[in-house]
């Protein structure tokens, strides 16, 4: 019976951070490839995915404070002066 | 995808010997690049981010302090911050918190779902176990970049347990290498792989929840 062999949607979703981390066994990733190839569900998931990293990854990195700076600056020069 | 908001190129040793000639400038520039991440860190162990700052003032005096003993066998980015990780549960443990190393040691001994359960048809289904339900649903190409949009990634962010908001910040925000915040943090690739798919799964929530509610 090859359907223990075949992934579930739900087990799918577990393994995407390991398949885009290239992360998965050749058993896992043959599985995985198999399933994407075969569900529009999981592709739209994966996509979803795809999407989120580039969200995050256009968001501010986090400006430091120029108040935060300045404290920490008083550190270099106190350290320099030593 | 971005990889590496770094604007520093040159290499470790230049840093380091322009940090000994006390070079302000040069300081003044690692503090700009590492001062999100070294407070993202710091907040895994201390409570408030008020608290982070002070790790991230007392671990920059110990680094200068120590810069003599920099040998280079790590880079100074891994350095820099095993030092304000020791420094921060340090200060943990003076402010009488639990420190949560299981949160990074071994994230996956509590089990949890990337997707909600109640969005797969069930186990014993007769036909179809384990399949969507509830569909993930198409997010709006040109609504994801919109300001609004950032703001619910940023709260959802700011939800996360704090070890899972370090390490989405680390990787997909500033950009960093699975293997530099492996080594930054001390944790193995697989638990690293575990905080991040937990990260990312809420966040992808969020974003279908706000861009493509369910309707009905
Ligand atoms: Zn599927």
């Amino acid at each position: 019976m090859s359907a223990v062999e075949e992934l579930s949607c739900q087990e799918l979703v577990e393994l995407v951070t390991d398949y885009l981390e290239h992360a998965l066994e050749p058993g896992d990733l043959r599985r995985s490839e198999e399933h994407i190839a075969a569900c529009g569900k999981c592709t739209v998931y994966l996509r979803q995915m795809r999407q989120t990293i580039m969200v995050t990854g256009a968001l501010p990195g986090g400006e430091i404070s120029a108040e935060a700076e300045q404290q920490l600056l008083q550190v270099f020069s106190g350290w320099s002066s030593t | 995808m971005r990889y590496g908001r770094q604007v520093l190129d040159r290499d470790d040793a230049a840093l380091v010997a322009a940090l000994r000639a006390r070079d302000d400038a040069t300081f003044t520039q690692l503090v700009r690049e590492w001062n999100a991440s070294m407070l993202r860190v710091a907040q895994i162990f201390v409570p408030s981010r008020a608290i982070a700052e002070e790790v991230v003032q007392e671990t920059w005096l110990r680094v200068l302090n120590a810069l003599d003993r920099f040998e280079g066998r790590s880079s100074l980015k891994t350095w820099v911050f095993r030092i304000l990780v020791n420094t921060a549960k340090t200060r943990a443990q003076r402010e009488g918190r639990v420190v949560p190393f299981s949160s990074l040691r071994d994230p996956g001994r509590v089990p949890e779902s990337a997707v909600d359960p109640d969005r797969f048809r069930p186990e014993d289904d007769e036909r179809y176990p384990g399949h969507w339900s509830s569909p993930p649903r198409e997010l709006p190409e040109e609504q994801l970049l919109a300001a609004e949009t950032q703001a619910v990634v940023e709260r959802a962010i700011a939800a996360l347990p704090a070890s899972q908001a370090s390490v989405i910040s680390l990787r997909d925000v500033q950009g960093w290498s699975a293997e530099e915040v492996c080594n930054a943090l001390d944790i193995t690739e697989v638990n690293q792989r575990v905080l991040l798919h937990r990260a990312r799964a809420k966040v992808r929530q969020a974003l279908e929840d706000y861009l493509a509610p369910e309707t009905g």
